[in-house]
């Protein structure tokens, strides 16, 4: 035989799933998410979408060829980055910030640890605090959704998180909002994050990914689970206090923690088990942040300080083995 | 109804459409065979033959050694041309008796059928080993030592495994179609060796037709036909054993330390003929297919038969060969040339060309943790595979990749293309010359 034959250890098949198409289905669950952002809150959205994107790719691409790497970027983990990094964003993000945190995330996030699988945080959750405690004041200057259609001039205005701690930590009360009538956020109505505007869009896209296995189920539901049911807790104690759990699911960044934050693979746990203990640890962090902490909403927090855990997570939730059974006699 | 299965495994495309209609046919002789010494699990055989001898069909030509070992049979009658090394299935020249056949095909006479009614279990047991039957699935662990059990193991089950869950292959299929009254028989002797009442025969639900056909045939004998979900690695022993009776063999153990027997479907008919004709293992049936192939046949193949005259009988293949695969694509060898023989393990002969073989893509691990959620031993495939990468032998075996079965499922899910599987086989080495060395 003249020709060359391969020799290899089997399998000699494959399933065909590859990176991209795991970031490119991503990508896909969140496109309603975003179509949304821009309808409410316009243009300034757009260009917040395209700095942190383009800006993700451009720097993860630099740093691959200073770092003498395969460029990476066509794995559409850096393309992902930027989108996750601008829906975690107010719409009124100066140019320079956003660009900043695109460089944050590509850079600091992910590329000092060696790239795509080894960074220890969420790359994008770990800009947009950096940016929260380093500009504080354009980081919450939230505006109102304004559709494209309105023409008026954006209007600030506080988050329902922010309102809701305000007046707790000046009246030891809720305000109205946050006892009735919140539940028009539930289709995007709210000021916010990009991503933070339409709790009914990112639910979609979550059980989209959850439906096509690209998630499992086990984060999500145990993050919003615990989420639920801990505020919950609170709440009979002192509604007038606490909010209402459905309060706490619709507003802020829960859904989209929850669905496409936690879930990042190279940063929670392997195992299912293990899964719905991160889900549990970011649901517990989150209200306690939210109804104790100094920040108004404790999404972004609870999930790093999970992502630190979860080495420790894998290493306590290994699997039963098959045939760890009594011999018989 | 909810199917039997395991916990873990995937579906791949199972391709035994080009073959799954084809009725087996006999595969004409060769110019020469080629029958290697080690053909099983266990010590080779001791080849007894010399240059020049004549040989009949079923005739002895390496005899036993040791008890995990069988002997080796002439597949047909002949001059023995040569005793030496030729290329091998495992990849390096072994010891063969190369046999030019006479074209008389003449069965050796001294060799008698018998009346399984008529012999004890040690008895048929004896035949069975001179027979030289051993596991027919691939594995070919010898069958008498399975139905061996040392004193004390007490098997209440015996299990007949027609899953073939491997795809392209469908060898088993055919038999279960074609040759269920051997079959059947061959599950009798067993039964009557092990002094069981019952018996059970696993098989996928792809595979419809073979369940109709030995679920009707079977009834009379209280023998059960166990409908199985289609799941790779269905076939695996132990997960076989965790589908039809939930028991679990324990981690580095065998069937029978929890009390069952597993034998291939087509063991079983080749149990029957040793004892009913006295005929030896000398032939089975191959499946030969592959995308690229002219015409995908189940072959009924003289052991030594090459497997380019394998191909031949196919038309050959549109295109080029690329890789050449002993067995499925899940846990086949590749070979190194058509000049190798097809053994007692081969199930098929498998061939890809260029164009059939996935693309590699190799990348990071995303920790996605899919090969974790496949394993159908329940064993992080990644972590593992990560020690082997960085040599961390005792790390790896605390993770317990010595029970890894091998199946691929995990190399076959990885998004980032990583030879899972493949990494931890090489630390299993590892591991086990740690064990020797200490």
């Amino acid at each position: 035989m003249d020709n060359q034959l391969y020799l290899s250890s089997s399998p000699h098949i494959h399933s065909g799933e590859t990176t991209e198409r795991i970031m490119r289905l991503v990508i896909y669950a969140l496109l309603p998410a975003i179509l949304l952002s821009l309808i409410f809150f316009g243009l300034p959205a757009l260009s917040v979408l395209l700095i942190c994107t383009l800006g993700c790719i451009g720097f993860e691409a630099l740093a691959c060829r200073l770092m003498k790497l395969p460029n990476s970027i066509k794995d559409g983990s850096g393309a992902l980055t930027g989108i996750l990094l601008a829906l975690n964003l107010p719409a009124s993000t100066p140019w320079w910030i956003s660009l900043l945190g695109a460089a944050i995330a590509i850079l600091i996030g992910k590329m000092i640890y060696g790239g795509l699988g080894y960074n220890p945080f969420n790359p994008a959750l770990v800009a947009r605090v950096v940016l929260l405690i380093s500009f504080p004041v354009q980081m919450t200057r939230w505006t109102a959704p304004t559709p494209l259609t309105s023409g008026i001039d954006a209007v600030s205005a506080a988050t329902p998180l922010g309102e809701m701690k305000t007046a707790v930590m000046l009246t030891g009360k809720l305000p109205e909002m946050a006892t009735s009538g919140f539940l028009n956020y539930f289709s995007g109505n709210i000021a916010g994050c990009l991503g933070e505007v339409s709790a009914l869009a990112l639910l979609a896209g979550g059980l989209f990914l959850i439906y096509k296995k690209v998630i499992s189920w086990h984060i999500p539901v145990s993050f919003i689970g615990s989420t639920l049911a801990i505020s919950a807790i609170f709440w009979l104690i002192d509604p007038s206090k606490y909010p209402n759990p459905l309060f706490h699911l619709i507003t802020g960044g829960l859904v989209l923690g929850a669905f496409f934050m936690a879930t990042d693979m190279v940063t929670s746990p392997v195992t299912h088990k293990g899964m719905l203990i991160f889900g549990f640890g970011c649901g517990l962090l989150t209200i306690l942040i939210r109804l104790f902490g100094g920040y108004p909403e404790g999404v972004s927090f609870a999930i790093l300080l999970m992502n630190a855990a979860t080495p420790l997570i894998d290493r306590y939730c290994r699997p039963k083995i098959y045939g760890q059974v009594e011999q018989q006699a | 109804m909810t199917l039997k299965t395991f916990a873990g495994g995937l579906h791949p495309p199972d391709s035994k459409h080009y073959t799954e209609e084809k009725a087996i046919e006999r595969c004409p002789l060769p110019d020469e065979l080629i029958i290697p010494a080690a053909q099983h699990i266990g010590a080779p055989a001791e080849i007894c033959v010399v240059v020049g001898d004549q040989v009949k069909k079923g005739q002895p030509i390496a005899t036993a050694k040791g008890f995990v070992s069988v002997p080796i049979h002439a597949s047909t009658s002949g001059e023995v041309i040569a005793v030496e090394p030729r290329p091998h299935p495992m990849g390096r020249p072994l010891p063969a008796v190369v046999i030019k056949p006479d074209g008389e095909d003449q069965w050796d006479e001294s060799l008698q059928g018998n009346d399984p009614g008529q012999l004890d279990a040690a008895e048929l047991k004896n035949l069975i080993c001179n027979a030289g039957i051993v596991g027919m699935g691939g594995a070919t662990f010898p069958a008498h030592v399975k139905l061996s059990p040392p004193e004390g193991k007490n098997i209440d089950t015996l299990i007949l495994n027609g899953v073939e869950c491997e795809p392209f292959l469908t060898a088993d299929h055919r038999m279960m179609l074609e040759e269920s009254e051997r079959i059947i028989d061959g599950v009798k002797i067993l039964r009557k060796i092990l002094g069981l009442e019952t018996a059970i025969i696993g098989i996928e639900v792809n595979k419809p037709n073979a369940i109709e056909k030995l679920t009707a045939e079977c009834a009379p004998h209280n023998i059960q036909v166990q409908a199985l979900k289609v799941q790779y690695p269905q076939g695996a022993e132990k997960q076989l054993i965790d589908a039809c009776t939930g028991r679990q063999v324990p981690s580095g153990g065998l069937p029978m330390d929890c009390g069952v027997v597993v034998q291939n479907v087509g063991t079983c008919a080749a149990i029957s003929d040793a004892i009913r004709l006295g005929h030896p293992l000398v032939e089975r049936v191959a499946t030969v297919t592959g995308p690229g192939i002219i015409e995908p046949k189940n072959l009924l193949v003289a052991i030594g038969t090459p497997l380019q005259h394998l191909l031949d009988q196919c038309v050959g293949i549109d295109g080029e060969p690329a890789k050449i695969i002993m067995g499925g694509p899940m846990m086949g060898q590749t070979q190194l040339s058509l000049d190798v023989p097809a053994i007692r393990g081969t199930s098929g002969l498998l061939v890809f060309r260029e164009e059939d073989l996935p693309r590699k893509n190799a990348g990071p691990c995303i920790r996605c943790g899919r090969c974790i959620g496949v394993c159908p031993i329940h064993l992080q495939p990644t972590t593992i595979a990560a020690y082997a990468r960085l040599d961390r032998v005792d790390d790896a075996e605390n993770y317990n990749a010595l029970d890894c079965i091998e199946c691929g499922c995990c190399t076959y899910i990885c998004p980032a293309t990583l030879p899972l599987v493949q990494s931890i086989r090489h630390i299993k080495g590892g591991i086990m010359a740690k064990r020797r060395n200490s």
